[in-house]
């Protein structure tokens, strides 16, 4: 990866973890920002990139995205969902480690790392398993996979029933400072559940899924990490109970955190009308009421990201009645927009917007990006803010169509992508 | 907020005609009338000796149950044939889906086959509006039953019936008594129902099963059976699977029987001349007594037989006159 000296010209810089607003050039050598104003003395750029009346903010850091490599290639691959996601302006996403084989020993984690090296537009950060084969018995080894490049543990959706397994999952990643990324459902709960369990699903006759499914499970959790004291982030939150659960459980100095996937800030139980299994999800589209208590949760930094749950799906996979669908919405290239969306209907302010998709994932992963102080990395994504799109089909990178915002107007359109200094995306 | 056209429509032709029948939610009380007034005028067709009209002549109606079922596919079978279409059963859970078909392909093999109505049933719910959305705009599909989701010609049956017996639906209070939760006859009973505009429709269950929200349906929740159908016109019986207590909804039949169980004496509470339905199997001793489901306040029988009725107005008005034009051949498809 070289990385060239490149000057970024005129464009409004947001870095919300500096403070920075304010319309000023960017200088970048080495792989990492070299100057914010003035050149440094005797400074020749390279490339000179004009970002009139764009805004140039850190590259999005995704906490989940699937990329279905190794072990699903028919739905996607690591080449074409990074190409994706830089196009959105993302340049790092956590990869769960619910692949095939499962990310649970070293040599998995170093097999993604080399076909990320040879192929990746944006750096994948994988999660290693908690537990051996997600099975929730076992401990993988931890300390290895920490060694080998993973950046969390997690056991991405698959239940942990033995409460005493995931004491010790928690002690012994907490041994080795790793966070460990868990997500909230109790399985005998969700049961074979597939929609949020209320007046819609009560109509619709779809087996539920309760809210308390999360809060039971979030409770467990709570409970543990008060016990071990270890780092919890919860992925994918969807109830509004939840959310307050959390927000108690931080005002009593737990060290926990979370994130909503962005879908969950837009749609409703009420987008299931008409089966659309494009709205299969899990955690499943709740009420208008979560929605806002999400939305509110976000605003006030109780959830510190927001991530794209971005779970590419072949054609087939969605074709079939609602119950037998993969769930899952490809959510890589709606990331950008659909937050600056909620900037848009007033939920959060430009700056809280920028800090979700950049230093509040990087702060839950305790990583150097997310920010750009001088010294930083140069990951940074352009975007025009008054470019406005409908989101076709056709025109997605991401192997995975199934998303239900096709048809959208979106705003927030990005021009540019570099990843450590590289330009690994430019719009045509 | 969402930029989807709405799904209702889906059920109506250009015209506003019925192209498919899928549930009855969203059909107006005019078109559930129209069906209802529609098979009153089939009923004489199954008491004459040539029990056949020529009205699908030449219509290809293909059965295509995806779970067991001998009572719905059989009453469609004959209401089918009785319009003298050809008939197809296909029992698919035994043939393609085993083979690893997926229900899409399914589909086209039997569109390449020039049907020209589906009649389908299967164990998801929204199975149905799938195959509508995917299968041509000459095919029409009528549910026979999705999950637990819809089942609207045995809701339309049903209202056959308690019209037939009480005529008018404005003053009546109907109780729907079991297993709510997965029930999809509880589900296009209640929607009917309130579309016709019935006076009160109250369910009648242990709270393990009532779906969360049921209230949102429209109907009074009552958890004791003498309370809930006290001064009903109409008590609707729904069957209980005997899965139920492996999922820990109930603890027993006996005690279910016990709450639950229709006898002689808590029919007392409703009114007099109070009518009793079931849509079939009977678990004898288990929804009810058999003094009440052989006795004189019970119709059972008389909703089979109506079924075939009811069956046949929908067959013909979703393949009608005023249907869509079935679309020219194309001959060199033959070569």
């Amino acid at each position: 990866m070289t990385a060239d000296t490149i000057s970024l010209l005129g464009g409004r810089l947001i870095d919300p973890a500096n403070g920075v607003d304010r319309v000023c050039d960017l200088h970048l050598a080495t792989g990492r920002v070299a100057a914010i104003g003035p050149p440094p003395r005797g400074f020749a750029p390279k490339r000179i990139i004009d970002a009139a009346g764009r805004i140039l903010c850190p590259g999005l850091i995704d906490l989940s995205a699937r990329l279905r490599e190794p072990g699903q290639e028919h739905k996607a691959t690591i080449a074409s969902e990074t190409r994706a996601a830089a196009s959105g302006g993302i340049t790092s996403l956590c990869f769960p480690p619910d692949t095939n084989p499962v990310n649970d020993t070293p040599a998995v984690t170093e097999l993604i790392r080399r076909k990320a090296k040879a192929s990746a537009q944006c750096r994948v950060l994988p999660l290693g398993a908690l537990t051996q084969g997600l099975q929730g018995e076992q401990l993988s080894e931890m300390a290895a996979l920490k060694k080998a490049g993973c950046i969390a543990m997690s056991d991405g959706q698959r239940p942990m029933p033995n409460t005493l397994v995931l004491r010790r999952a928690l002690e012994y990643s907490a041994t080795f400072d790793l966070p460990v990324c868990l997500f909230a459902e109790d399985p005998w709960l969700r049961d074979q559940g597939c929609a949020h369990e209320g007046q819609v699903c009560a109509r619709l006759g779809l087996p539920g899924i309760p809210e308390a499914a999360e809060t039971v499970a979030l409770a467990r959790s709570l409970a543990l990490a008060t016990h071990t004291g270890a780092r919890i982030h919860f992925h994918s939150l969807s109830s509004g109970a939840s959310a307050l659960m959390l927000a108690q459980a931080r005002s009593q100095g737990l060290r926990v955190t979370a994130d909503v996937a962005i879908h969950q800030l837009h749609l409703t139980e009420m987008d299931l009308e008409g089966f659309d299994s494009r709205c299969h999800v899990i955690p499943p589209l709740r009420t208008l009421g979560d929605r806002e208590a999400l939305r509110r949760a976000v605003a006030e930094g109780t959830i510190g990201a927001i991530c794209s749950d971005h779970q590419p799906h072949e054609e087939d996979a969605k074709a079939a009645p609602f119950p037998s669908t993969a769930p899952g919405i490809s959510g890589l290239e709606t990331l950008l927009p659909l937050t600056l969306k909620l900037v848009e209907e007033k939920v959060l302010s430009l700056s809280e917007a920028i800090a979700r998709l950049t230093i509040g994932p990087a702060r839950i992963l305790g990583i150097p990006h997310g920010q750009l102080a001088v010294g930083a990395p140069a990951d940074i994504a352009i975007f025009d803010p008054q470019a406005c799109w409908i989101l076709e089909e056709g025109a997605m990178l991401s192997h995975g169509h199934n998303t239900p915002f096709l048809g959208w107007e979106l705003c927030g359109r990005v021009t540019h992508t570099l990843v450590g200094g590289r330009l690994v995306f430019q719009r045509p | 907020m969402t930029h989807q056209p709405t799904r209702n429509n889906l059920q109506l032709g250009p015209n506003g005609q019925l192209h498919h029948l899928l549930t009855i939610d969203g059909l107006s009380r005019e078109m559930l009338t129209s069906i209802l007034d529609a098979a009153e005028g089939f009923i004489s067709v199954s008491e004459r000796s040539v029990k056949k009209v020529p009205l699908c002549r030449g219509k290809v109606v293909t059965n295509l149950f995806f779970e067991n079922s001998t009572r719905t596919r059989t009453t469609f079978e004959l209401a089918a044939k009785r319009l003298s279409a050809d008939v197809l059963s296909l029992n698919v859970n035994a043939s393609s889906t085993v083979k690893g078909e997926t229900l899409l392909d399914t589909l086209r093999n039997l569109e390449a086959m020039h049907c020209d109505m589906f009649i389908v049933r299967h164990a998801d719910s929204g199975a149905a509006h799938f195959i509508a959305q995917h299968a041509a705009p000459h095919v029409s599909v009528i549910n026979a039953g999705d999950g637990r989701h819809s089942h609207p010609t045995q809701g339309l049956l049903d209202m056959f019936t308690i019209r037939r017996h009480k005529g008018r639906f404005e003053e009546l209070r109907v109780a729907i008594v079991g297993d709510v939760l997965h029930s999809r006859v509880a589900r296009s009973e209640i929607l009917a129902l309130n579309t016709l505009g019935a006076a009160e429709v109250r369910v009648i269950a242990p709270r393990t099963l009532l779906p969360n929200g049921v209230e949102s349906l429209g109907v009074r929740v009552f958890h004791n059976l003498e309370a809930g159908i006290r001064d009903c016109d109409v008590v609707m019986m729904l069957r209980l699977q005997r899965e139920r207590m492996r999922g820990a909804l109930l603890p027993s039949e006996h005690e279910y029987y016990q709450l639950f169980g229709l006898t002689e004496e808590r029919l007392a509470a409703a009114k007099p001349d109070a009518i009793v339905m079931h849509p079939g199997p009977i678990n004898r001793g288990v929804e009810m007594d058999s003094r009440v489901a052989d006795g004189p306040r019970s119709v059972i029988l008389q909703q089979v037989s109506y079924g075939i009725a009811v069956r046949m107005a929908a067959i013909s008005m979703c393949l009608g006159p005023s249907h869509l034009p079935a679309p020219q051949h194309d001959d060199s498809r033959y070569h």
